[in-house]
């Protein structure tokens, strides 16, 4: 993904000239109603990753999973009636936001974190899940408090959410920054470094499966809110999925859906509710 | 931990996914390839063109294509077009033009040179023998350039291949996404699988580059003598 994420910004900024160049055009096609279209289709069309266990991935015998999937499916049941009456269509963290405004997807459930810049761009519903950054250390040398890390290495992700919070608010504490998710671990296994920042989920997944390593602090910084997100303007297909999304808060579907799809990965160790958000409560 | 990463590969369904993968990796490559040297030849020759108004023509698209790259030509098709028209294209469609596009500019430039680099006097004694312009092209031009146009071709299609890993972006599952599905859902368990898809991912490509490779030393030898 490195090699061409310089390129993202200027493909994006050439689509949306051309976009911007012809929204006036295309704006009058769109008379039918959106749930409508939907209907019509048949199939309800969800952005989803196809590689970020356990929120959307696919698993060995090629079918899609995760905690992004499950609701989905459920949307799809009570949109159309049937749990399969769902597109399931792979997106790239790099082009959410051109899937919904090429009108390639209906929804978004890709993880998406609720930014400013990205509130003008798309519509988000209401949020079903929030992350915040964590740190993972040895047991025998367990950091559970930020002040503990000045004078040590920390790993880092490049360009995560995690290096730009410590890079910005503790500059004195020195990080090691690598690529990819299995060279930071790795890392953290050798000993190069004496902790680890990322996302909390993340966190909580990898100490499971590693003994003698706790994810000493659990929540850091600013909260972030994940949510689906539909195209801008959509408004009746955000208002049908903001109704939607309180009856399911009503009855606890997330906490459910945590059951089934992030207590395998995350153990018992973890309370849900620094996971989950029952929307509309 | 570490002897669970060569299974991986066939856990599952996970061989048959990922050779699903390059089926469509070849299947694009060799499409736009065909496609690509088709259009490139004719395109080339035009290329040579005195015409001014021609070659700036020509000129102006091969550069539009070597300075916008790959990537942002597959944008501008698979999100641009629909925002722009209302037409949406499939990705794997939308990719072979895209690579047909890029293939036609490169194999014209190619011909071109080839074309040119032929002695001034190939031409000029056709013309004293007294054939005409598509017999000089067809008897003496295009098979002497073709010889020297193998390297290069060989060169643009294995590029090609490989550069099918860009699909990805217009949501075209291809070997290598697929590789990273896999990795990614075994990252826990096993953090030595991206050691063993990765190495399985290079020898795939290996094995379809180096029989095109091999394939165009044999045809270099042959014309030769």
């Amino acid at each position: 993904m490195k090699k061409f994420s310089k390129f993202v910004p200027l493909a994006i900024a050439l689509v949306l000239i051309v976009g911007a160049l012809t929204a006036c055009v295309s704006q009058s096609s769109n008379t039918k109603s959106s749930i409508d279209r939907i209907k019509e289709y048949g199939k309800v069309r969800i952005g989803v990753f196809s590689d970020k266990p356990p929120f959307g991935y696919v698993d060995s015998n090629g079918e899609v999973q995760g905690y992004d999937v499950y609701l989905a499916r459920r949307i799809a049941k009570d949109l159309l009636g049937d749990e399969s009456k769902v597109e399931f269509v792979f997106v790239e963290a790099a082009n959410r936001v051109e899937y919904l405004q090429s009108d390639k997807v209906d929804i978004i459930l890709a993880n998406f974190t609720v930014t400013d810049e990205r509130k003008k761009l798309v519509d988000f519903a209401l949020p079903y899940m929030k992350v915040s950054l964590g740190v993972v250390s040895p047991n025998d040398n367990v950091i559970t408090d930020v002040s503990q890390l000045k004078g040590k290495k920390l790993i880092v992700n490049k360009g995560t959410t995690a290096d730009i919070f410590f890079t910005k608010n503790y500059p004195d504490i020195e990080l090691l920054k690598y690529d990819q998710n299995t060279e930071a671990f790795q890392a953290l296994l050798d000993g190069r470094g004496d902790a680890l920042a990322h996302d909390n989920t993340m966190l909580f997944a990898w100490a499971r499966e590693h003994e003698g390593y706790t994810v000493g602090i659990t929540s850091l910084g600013g909260q972030d809110t994940i949510a689906p997100a539909v195209k801008k303007g959509n408004t009746e297909l955000l208002n049908w999925l903001n109704e939607e999304l309180k009856e399911l808060g009503k009855e606890n579907f997330m906490h459910k859906n945590y059951e089934e799809t992030l207590r395998p990965f995350y153990g018992d160790s973890i309370n849900p509710d620094d996971i989950v958000i029952e929307p509309g409560t | 931990m570490q002897d669970l990463g060569i299974r991986v590969l066939i856990e599952g369904n996970n061989l048959y996914r990922l050779m699903g993968g390059l089926l469509i990796t070849i299947r694009i490559a060799i499409i736009s390839a065909i496609i690509s040297i088709l259009f490139g030849i004719p395109f080339g020759i035009v290329m040579t063109s005195k015409n001014k108004l021609v070659r700036f023509v020509c000129r102006t698209y091969l550069e539009a294509v070597r300075i916008i790259p790959v990537m942002v030509w597959l944008f501008i098709f698979y999100f641009g077009v629909p925002k722009l028209t209302g037409i949406h294209i499939a990705g794997d469609v939308v990719s072979v033009i895209v690579f047909s596009i890029w293939g036609t500019a490169e194999m014209g430039d190619l011909v071109r040179g080839a074309v040119t680099s032929l002695p001034k006097h190939q031409k000029e004694s056709g013309k004293a023998i007294g054939l005409t312009n598509l017999q000089i092209y067809s008897y003496i031009i295009i098979p002497q350039s073709i010889r020297r146009l193998l390297p290069g071709t060989i060169n643009l299609v294995t590029r090609m291949i490989k550069t099918t890993s860009l699909v990805v972006l217009i949501g075209v599952v291809e070997v290598l996404k697929v590789g990273q599905q896999v990795i990614e859902s075994f990252v826990l368990q096993s953090p030595s699988a991206s050691f063993w898809v990765y190495g399985f991912i290079f020898f795939l490509y290996f094995i379809i580059c180096y029989p095109i490779s091999l394939f165009a030393r044999k045809l270099e030898l042959r014309w030769k003598e």
